[in-house]
């Protein structure tokens, strides 16, 4: 076998230095555009220069680690060090939600945004308490590989490979929309060939190589990205801190943010514009009650107005103004409602700025409880989630030993917290910079930033002069999350290059999660369903032929219900996580844990957890109760995509009290339980590793 | 085969460094959000304290908790002699 031909530590060496050379070559390159910027290459090149080198760059890895073999092509050999492990863990954990939304987030909901960066970085305790150790020690392939021989039989894992393939598909939708999103944005091609470039990246890379080819490209990918992020955020950083090191020196930036906070929410003509936005709802109200009525009596009064300006033979321009107003009043009732229900919401322009740094905000104790207990809610979910999804538990069978696995962990998490700590400091360093640069300027001289996105994308930047005093006010603009990444290099005048490499740290984040996600489900549908449960005797390459075709139809169907642009992403996400951690956890772990957990009780669990998460979906999320189905009050008030709070504890509960019901589980299965947990049990007569 | 005594140690104690670093979890996670508005009133780095931890502080935790269990892990392993064989 090829992957003995090297000795452990010298296979490490290799691959330091050929990252090393990675590195160095891909900082060449960058400055290699910026040069050619300089000389007038255009931006649009800039977009598909990014765009096909790296995609190129992650194919020719894919090609150079094609493999037929099944441990190679399962479980990349087992032979990725920690450090390196860690890496991949990192791009294939870091989703287009965590490079672009996640900043975002935080800088539009302040602390309460902080609820995903604990939750999504937390997580990693519990994987590396509970469960990294313990499915290497095991050593097989899949996820419901570990359920089935735990708990024997094809029931359980049946289940392990539903609750792995509707998770993981949930997930990789949302990754495809953010492929399909960045291309489209950076280099002007269409949405729809903009996923279809994405997936073959993502395609030419998995198919060929598996989980080998995948390990690879993604620590490549983990490269792109952390540069990309860090990069603007460290000029900003000197901008507005002085050092180069802002993650540590933003709390006096925070401060000032505070102080600029009071002083929006003081300022008089902040107040005016609020008032003209309550004024325009409450409009909007009084007309909804009698829309006829309302609609006419508008219409009337402009045709009026242009008639009386006639007759007194007002000058010209009075009357044109007066027409256009009139021809700009909706055309018919249907439409004039749809304004008004439109003006309704903007109540909620008319509210003062939320402190950034307070949590849990309410107008009264009781809300701020309900806030705070949806904050832990989301935490809670996210971190047991993360300890659930199967295509990060199935990394930690990729390294060489449990001892490896364990380290490994560390530096999953040590370069996730890379940038999951950079985003907080990003966001306040945004708005800092909004609140001194774009506030009180005027709108005849915007800064530059500021013009450009809002030609382009008036869902991520509008400003309108409300008042139409000429100057800018916090309450006239209206930000989308995604703008904070996106628009950071601009914001801090940095040269359009670094507008593509954070473009392409977007694309590497997003395709390195789908390319994981998606082996996780062709994996499961052919190691798990196809040999393990049809055709136990299928040779290796047919196994493996078997797995590739299937990762076609995977993808090729992800796409397509990609295309079919499905609402709140957000939520989808969310539950993915719910879902994970009430069908996973609890068998898992009781799994190491507790010898006495049997069939009976994992299978009565799983269902449980399963059952009760997406029952509280179905009961409260708005999607479902617009469709029919009868609506039920919140339970402590906690939102849908916590139902994970219920639905984990149930399941626990439930497989340890059905398990203590039946019979205690065989000689065998108590001996594999022993297997897990010792590295190395001298006189074990099981043997699970294969590589 | 049966587990001699050395072994059903070497799990005991795994058993508690693994309830002690959960522990050090539970309070950086939740007993800190809980009380998250009544720390920001404490200025740290100059921060309020509880935005620190959300953003920074408890990640700083969750990393030295995981770093903290492979090393304790490896020298438990080798203590109890149920370490891997040296890597070829």
């Amino acid at each position: 076998m090829s992957s003995n031909t090297l000795s452990h530590s010298a296979f490490n060496r290799q691959l330091k230095k050929t990252y090393s050379w990675y590195v160095g070559g891909f900082l060449i390159f960058l400055v290699a555009l910026a040069i050619a910027e300089q000389m007038g290459l255009s931006k649009a090149w800039i977009g598909y220069v990014f765009l096909f080198a790296t995609i190129g760059l992650y194919a020719g890895i894919g090609i150079m680690s094609r493999t037929a073999e099944v441990s190679e092509y399962y479980v990349a050999g087992r032979r990725v060090p920690a450090f390196f492990n860690g890496m991949a863990t990192g791009a294939d954990w870091m989703s287009a939600a965590s490079f672009i939304g996640m900043a975002g987030t935080l800088f539009l909901a302040g602390y309460d945004g902080l609820a995903f960066v604990m939750g999504w970085t937390g997580g990693y305790c519990l994987v590396a308490l509970f469960l990294a150790p313990y499915l290497r020690k095991f050593g097989q392939f899949t996820i419901p590989d570990f359920l089935g021989a735990r708990y024997g039989g094809n029931i359980v894992r049946t289940l392990g490979i539903i609750a792995a393939i509707v998770c993981s598909f949930v997930y990789v939708v949302a990754q495809i929309y953010g492929v399909g999103l960045i291309t489209s944005r950076f280099t002007g091609l269409e949405f729809g060939i903009g996923v279809f470039v994405g997936l073959g990246g993502i395609l030419v890379c998995s198919m060929l190589g598996g989980m080998k080819a995948v390990t690879w490209t993604q620590v490549a990918q983990y490269i792109i990205l952390i540069i990309a992020y860090l990069t603007p955020v460290v000029w900003l950083g000197i901008e507005h801190t002085g050092i180069p090191v802002p993650q540590v020196a933003y709390g006096p930036v925070l401060q000032k943010v505070g102080e600029l906070e009071k002083k929006i929410n003081a300022d008089p003509k902040e107040l005016e514009v609020r008032q003209i936005f309550r004024d325009r709802a409450a409009t909007a109200n009084a007309a909804l009650k009698d829309p006829a009525k309302a609609y006419a009596e508008g219409k009337a009064k402009l045709e009026q107005n242009v008639a009386s300006l006639k007759a007194a033979k007002a000058p010209a321009d009075q009357v044109a103004a007066a027409e256009k107003a009139l021809a700009a009043y909706p055309k018919d009732e249907a439409a004039a409602k749809g304004q008004w229900n439109k003006d309704k919401g903007l109540t909620a322009r008319a509210n003062p700025v939320r402190a950034h740094a307070e949590p849990f905000p309410g107008k009264d104790e009781a809300a701020r409880h309900t806030a705070k207990l949806n904050f832990l809610g989301i935490v809670f979910c996210m971190m047991f989630g993360t300890a659930a999804l199967p295509h990060i538990l199935m990394r930690y069978y990729t390294t060489p030993s449990v001892q490896e696995a364990r380290v490994s962990v560390f530096w999953s998490l040590f370069f996730i917290f890379l940038l999951y700590f950079t985003a907080p400091c990003l966001a306040v360093l945004a708005k800092y910079d909004m609140f001194t640069n774009l506030v009180g300027s005027s709108f005849a001289s915007l800064p530059a930033w500021a013009g450009a996105w809002a030609k382009v994308d008036p869902s991520l930047l509008s400003i309108t002069d409300v008042n139409r005093d000429g100057i800018v006010q916090w309450a006239e603009v209206v930000i989308g999350g995604d703008l904070i990444v996106l628009a950071t290099p601009e914001i801090a005048g940095l040269p359009y290059v670094v507008s593509g490499l954070v473009a392409a740290g977007g694309l590497a984040a997003a395709l390195s999660t789908a390319d994981g996600l998606l082996l996780t489900i062709a994996n499961a549908l052919s190691h798990d369903l196809y040999y393990k449960m049809i055709d136990p005797n299928a040779s290796t390459g047919k196994r493996v032929t078997i797995s590739k075709v299937l990762l076609i139809v995977v993808a090729i169907s992800a796409a397509w219900v990609t295309s079919l642009k499905p609402g709140d992403i957000l939520f989808l996400v969310g539950a993915a996580f719910s879902l994970a951690a009430s069908a996973f956890f609890p068998p898992l772990v009781l799994g190491v844990f507790w010898k006495r957990a049997n069939k009976a009780g994992a299978i009565a669990g799983m269902l449980a957890g399963l059952g009760v998460c997406m029952y509280y979906m179905l009961r409260t999320y708005p999607f479902f109760t617009n469709m029919g189905v009868p609506k039920m009050d919140l339970w402590f008030g906690l939102n849908p995509i916590s139902a994970g709070v219920f639905g984990l504890p149930i399941g626990l509960a439930t497989i340890i009290i059905v398990s203590l019901l039946t019979k205690a589980p065989d000689r065998e299965t108590q001996e594999l339980v022993e297997h897990v947990r010792y590295p190395n049990l001298k006189g074990d007569t099981m043997s699970t590793q294969t590589a | 085969m049966e587990l001699s005594q050395r072994h059903q140690e070497y799990w005991r104690k795994n058993l508690v460094i693994t309830a002690i670093l959960l522990g050090i979890w539970f309070i950086a996670t939740f007993v800190v959000g809980w009380n998250a508005r009544e720390l920001n009133s404490i200025t740290f780095l100059g921060f309020p304290l509880g935005f620190y931890m959300s953003a920074q502080g408890s990640l700083i935790i969750y990393v030295v908790i995981i770093g903290v269990y492979a090393k304790y892990m490896a020298k438990l392993d080798k203590e109890y002699d149920v370490a891997e064989g040296e890597l070829e």
